[in-house]
Order: structure tokens, then C-alpha cells, then sequence
């Protein structure tokens, strides 16, 4: 198993602290199935935008000051003093976009493919962990500029834990480090916004484990068992994700380079006011369809729950789908519930930035509804009684004639 | 069948936001010439609004973001900088004897704000305080085309039934449409120093170009290095492609 070195030094060291052979076993031996297509390069973009993420970040962080009252003048210092700081941080507020654009498309394509099933579960896990953290790190992120959105998109969710009977009120005094949300806020705010990302890295790390345990899925959602169907993750994978990577930065770049703010809220150009409240508090776009879930319901606490609720309900998604056929190429019916799901979602997303009244909240209501319909009645139905179509032994066989 | 049912129901999400649209002004759209990917400021355009900044607005409002030495990307000298920095009065201090003072202004210092906070803003003004102007345009939705329009849309007298208090203004651009600032700008309201013609557009299209550059200093160089690292990029994804396909060549054939 252990292909030796040529270089000594190498061996030597490999001998004793196993880096390298780990590192050859899982970047360029690894054996990938050949049939991969490119929903699968959103895994690897997803890892290199966490990593320019980090790195903007911390280089923001040399100039960024956590002070209610320095906050906004330090990004607008970057901005105007800074060498290149315009970049830096255009680089980073755009890039929380495309995190996201990225991390919804490689859910979808998970979805699609059915890589949730067994033996992946924990596999997909890890990654719902990692959106989870996500999206705290991208809320806390968000409130740092203290710009008008800033203020009081941090009043808005930190004020849903007070929906917690009891002890509620206790527990947004406790967040806020006050009765209001204050200096202490921000930097509490700040402190976890740079923590939480490495502690995505580790998780990282295990779905990368998880991952390599069985291999990836594929657009099949057949097991592989020939030798034939899996090729070594170098040179085939990694020049494939390089030329990712090229098609990403060229969207990233577009985005930074000529429409910086088109993804942001111009009320943020304006510094925190406690005394003046925006006419609309909305949060980013990647927030909206939980947001819209969350206002869809009339009672706070109820609001709260479906929110979270629709976002826990991921991690029982291997056992609510009880159809063991992976992918949907082979199940027509659950191919077309897939697409009337995403389509769904996406409307969720265009009322969730819409005040709840009139046709908009009835639209998410039926909205909101139908994401857990999907999860908690559709899907286990289906697996009893949809006739999914043949499915092949192994990937160069075409399932849709039985000779061959 | 399933894409008939998606075009129906897409063309459905499309006409939705049509069917709820919300009564709106629509606002005079004006050709920025630092708009699309090789939008540039224009040098002459923002000397003369910052000529109007400094005999109009700034009785009001402040620019605190701008430093003097700025001023550089409008095309002046440091030389003309520095004698306009010295006509301000900047507070300054303390010195060794724990007193402030008063000396001119450096190119590093920052515009000079008429009031010294919000609040001596607030007092002066009745409560409705005019806001910095440091980076106006990109704090407003479509901020440069809303500016002009609001600038450029003062009605002498509201339309009847419409009660105004006095003091307020009508302008149909604003919110609610009653305004505390009085129309700042009016036909030949300056004397342009080169000799332009001081018409109301043209004197609402310089400040607004002048308040975009305040608001974005950096859009110049922004879109100078996008078309680079952009060609760039593409340059390097079209090798990146011939790459994969002659690798992956080796295991399709």
C-alpha cells in the first residue's frame, strides 16, 4: 500500500510522521469514479472559497476595528487608505455571496444525486454542520461594518432567542453582553466571527474523511465495484477542479470588479443608529428562504422553531427518503418533486425579501409549508410506491437496454 | 411534460412581481460616464462639482470621508491642494500647554463639516438634520440617477389638495414627497470658474458626479485592474480547458 519515496529525507520523515503518504493517498492516488460531471467541482470551489475567505478576513482583521463608534470609520478606511483595501474587502463581502451560491448548488447537487444515503450519512452530517456554521459566521460577519443593516439585522435575530420561554429574555441580555446591543456586542460578535471559520476548517477536514471512506458518489448512485470505474484523483480530478476554479474566478471577479454592492443593502452605507429604524430589515439573499420561513408563521417561538427546524430536518433526510435507489436519473417521479422543490425554495427566497402581507404572506405560507411536505410526506411515500426505472451493474453499462 | 409545467409556472414568477408592483416615481436615468466596465471619471465634470460642493452644499452638509489629498484624482496639483487645504481652519491639539488650537489645513486633514456633530446639526436645522454627503450615493438605492432626479425635481407648487407645511418643500422624488431641504440648485445658482453653462442639469450632473467619485474614489482603478485580472483569467481558464481535455483524453478513447 505504502509506495515508498525516492527522495531520503522524504522517506525518512514519511516514516515517522505519515504527512506525505497521507497527503499522495488522498490528493493524488485516490481512486475517483471516472463518471463524475461538473456539479461535482462544487465541493472542491467550496474549499477554495473558504480559504480566500479566511485569508481576505484575516487580512482585513490587521485593519478593522471592533468599537461602535470606529467600526464603520475603519472599513471606510480600508475602502479609501488602505493599499489595495478596496479589493480586500470587496473580495471578502462578495465572496460570502458566492460561498453560499457555491454551498446551495453542491447541496442540491447531493440532493439530486441522492449522496445522502447510506453509507454516507455522516458524510452528510458534516456538511449540514458546516452550513450551519455558515451561516452564523455570515450573520455575525455581516454585522461588523455597524452600518444601519448591520445594527439591526443583529437586533432582529439576536431578539428570536427571546422566544424561548422562560429564560429568553436572560439568554439576549447574555448574547448582548448588556441590555442593548452595544460595544460589547460587536465584540463579542467579532471574536466569534474570526473563530468559527477554523472551526469550519476542522469540520471540513472530517467530511473530507467521511468522504474518502466510501469515495464520492456519482451522477450513477451505483456502488462501484470494477476496478475500470475509478481513476486516480491526479492528473484527471485536479486539472478538472482547476478548470473550476477558472470559470468560478472569472464569476467571482465580475462580481468584485464591476458590481461590488449589487449583492449588499445601500442601507449599510449608513453608520448604526440605535434611534432610526430602516423601513425594511432584510437580511442577505442567502438568507431570505429561511427568513420568509421564519416570518411565515405568526407566533415567534413557532416562527423560530420552523426556521431551525428547517434546517435540522436535513440531518433525518437519509432515513425520511426510503428509496434505496441513489440518483435520480432512475427515479422519474422523484425527479420531477426534486425540481418543484428547488423551484420552492427559490420562491421562498423572493417573498422572504418581501413584506409579510397580504399575497406575499400567503405565498410563503404555502411555500413554508411545502419545503416540510417534501421532506415529511413526499419523500417517504415515495420510496414505497414509486417504480424507479432499472438500474445498471456498473457505469459503462446503459441501464435503459437490458442487452449489453 | 415537466417543462411544460416549469415554463408555465416560471412565466408565473415572473409576472408575479409585475402583478404586486408598487407605485413608484420612476427616476430620470442619466448616461454616467462611470458606468459599465470601462466607466472612468470625468476630470472637468468633478472640479466643477467641487466647486459646487464648496459654494452650495457644504453650508449644510459635511464631507468628512474626504481628505484633501484626495483632491489629486480630480486632477490638481499638490501644490494647488496644500493653498487649498490652508484656507480651512482646523481644530487641532492639544498642545504642550493642554489648549486646542486653530492652524490650516494640511492635505492630510479631512473636509471640514459645517456643524460639529449631529446634534448641534439637529438643533440648527429643526430637528431634520442634512446628512454627510461622504458617501451619499452608494447609502441610496440607485443612488446617482436618484440624486439628479431629486435635485433636479422640485415643483414650485404641489399638486392641489396636497397640503404643505411651510418651510417643507414638494418634490415628488422624495419619500413622502415633502422635503425640509430647500432646492439647493437652480439655473446659474454658481458661476462656473470655466465658463460652462450653469444650467440646472448640468449643475445637478456635476455634484452628482462629484458625490459619486467622494462615495467611490477608488471605481477608476476598481475597473482598470477588473479588465486585467478578467482577461487574465480567461486567458488562463481557456489553457486550463485544452489542459483537461488532452488529459482526460488519455482514459476516453
Amino acid at each position: 500500500m505504502t509506495k515508498k519515496f525516492k527522495n531520503k529525507t522524504l522517506a525518512w520523515l514519511d516514516y515517522r510522521l505519515p504527512i506525505f503518504s497521507v497527503l499522495r493517498e488522498a490528493l493524488v492516488d485516490h481512486p475517483t469514479p471516472r463518471n463524475l460531471n461538473y456539479w461535482w467541482n462544487f465541493g472542491s470551489l467550496a474549499g477554495i472559497t473558504l480559504v480566500i475567505m479566511i485569508v481576505s478576513g484575516l487580512l482585513l482583521s490587521m485593519h478593522y476595528v471592533a468599537h461602535v463608534d470606529l467600526a464603520f470609520d475603519s472599513v471606510e478606511h480600508i475602502m479609501r487608505d488602505v493599499n489595495y483595501g478596496w479589493l480586500l474587502r470587496y473580495i471578502h463581502s462578495v465572496g460570502s455571496s458566492m460561498f453560499f451560491l457555491i454551498v446551495y448548488i453542491h447541496i442540491s447537487r447531493g440532493l439530486y444525486y441522492g449522496s445522502y444515503k447510506s453509507p454516507r450519512e455522516v458524510l452528510w452530517w458534516l456538511g449540514i454542520i458546516i452550513f450551519f456554521l455558515m451561516i452564523i459566521t455570515a450573520f455575525l460577519g455581516y454585522t461588523l461594518p455597524w452600518g444601519q443593516m448591520s445594527f439591526w439585522g443583529a437586533t432582529v435575530i439576536t431578539n428570536l432567542f427571546s422566544a424561548i420561554p422562560l429564560i429568553g429574555d436572560n439568554i439576549v441580555t447574555w448574547l448582548w453582553g448588556g441590555f442593548s446591543i452595544d460595544n460589547p456586542t460587536l465584540n463579542r460578535f467579532y471574536s466569534l466571527h474570526f473563530l468559527i471559520p477554523f472551526i469550519i476548517v476542522g469540520v471540513v477536514f472530517l467530511h473530507i474523511v467521511a468522504l474518502h471512506k466510501f469515495g464520492s458518489n456519482n451522477p450513477t448512485g451505483i456502488d462501484l465495484t470494477l476496478k475500470q470505474e475509478k481513476i486516480p484523483f491526479h492528473p484527471y480530478y485536479t486539472v478538472k477542479d482547476f478548470f473550476g476554479y477558472g470559470v468560478f474566478f472569472i464569476i467571482f471577479g465580475i462580481f468584485v470588479f464591476f458590481l461590488p454592492n449589487l449583492l449588499g443593502h445601500p442601507e449599510n452605507y449608513i453608520p448604526a443608529d440605535p434611534f432610526v429604524t430602516p423601513e425594511h430589515i432584510i437580511p442577505e439573499w442567502y438568507f431570505l428562504p429561511f427568513y420568509a420561513i421564519l416570518r411565515a408563521i405568526p407566533f415567534k417561538l413557532l416562527g423560530v422553531l420552523a426556521m431551525l427546524g428547517s434546517i435540522l430536518i436535513l440531518f433525518v433526510l437519509p432515513w425520511l427518503d426510503t428509496c434505496k435507489v441513489r440518483s435520480c436519473r432512475f427515479r422519474p417521479i422523484y425527479k420531477q418533486f426534486y425540481w418543484i422543490f428547488i423551484f420552492n425554495f427559490i420562491v421562498l427566497g423572493w417573498v422572504g425579501s418581501k413584506v409579510p402581507e397580504g399575497h406575499y404572506l400567503i405565498i410563503s405560507r404555502i411555500c413554508t409549508a411545502y419545503y416540510f411536505t417534501h421532506f415529511l410526506i413526499i419523500l417517504p411515500i415515495l420510496g414505497m410506491f414509486e417504480k424507479t426505472l432499472p438500474v445498471p451493474l456498473n457505469i459503462f453499462k446503459n441501464p435503459k437496454t437490458k442487452k449489453n | 411534460m415537466i417543462k411544460k409545467f416549469f415554463f408555465i409556472i416560471f412565466s408565473f414568477f415572473f409576472l408575479i412581481p409585475n402583478l404586486f408592483a408598487e407605485e413608484a416615481m420612476s427616476l430620470k436615468k442619466q448616461n454616467w460616464s462611470f458606468e459599465g466596465i470601462f466607466g472612468r471619471y470625468d476630470n472637468s465634470t468633478l472640479q466643477r462639482g467641487l466647486q459646487i460642493y464648496q459654494e452650495v452644499c457644504s453650508a449644510c452638509h459635511g464631507m468628512k470621508r474626504l481628505r484633501f489629498r484626495e483632491l489629486r484624482d480630480l486632477g490638481f496639483t499638490d501644490g494647488q491642494i496644500k493653498i487649498y487645504a490652508e484656507t480651512f481652519e482646523i481644530l487641532d491639539g492639544p498642545n504642550e500647554l493642554g489648549e486646542m488650537f486653530l492652524r490650516p489645513g494640511e492635505p492630510s486633514d479631512t473636509f471640514v463639516s459645517p456643524y460639529k456633530n449631529k446634534e448641534e446639526a439637529k438643533a440648527a436645522f429643526g430637528g431634520a438634520y442634512p446628512p454627510d454627503l461622504s458617501l451619499l450615493t452608494k447609502a441610496i438605492k440607485n443612488g446617482p440617477n436618484y440624486i439628479y432626479s431629486l435635485l433636479t425635481g422640485y415643483e414650485e407648487s404641489p399638486p392641489k389638495g396636497f397640503e404643505l407645511t411651510d418651510g417643507l418643500y414638494y418634490n415628488p422624488y422624495y419619500d413622502g414627497k415633502v422635503i425640509a431641504m430647500p432646492p439647493p440648485l437652480y439655473d446659474n445658482a454658481i458661476e462656473y470658474i470655466d465658463g460652462t453653462n450653469a444650467s440646472l442639469d448640468q449643475l445637478s450632473y456635476d455634484i452628482v458626479h462629484f458625490l459619486n467619485w467622494a462615495a467611490e474614489p477608488k471605481l477608476q482603478q476598481r475597473k482598470s485592474l477588473g479588465l486585467k485580472v478578467l482577461l487574465f483569467l480567461i486567458v488562463l481558464t481557456l489553457l486550463l480547458y485544452v489542459t483537461m481535455k488532452e488529459i482526460w483524453s488519455r482514459i476516453e478513447k
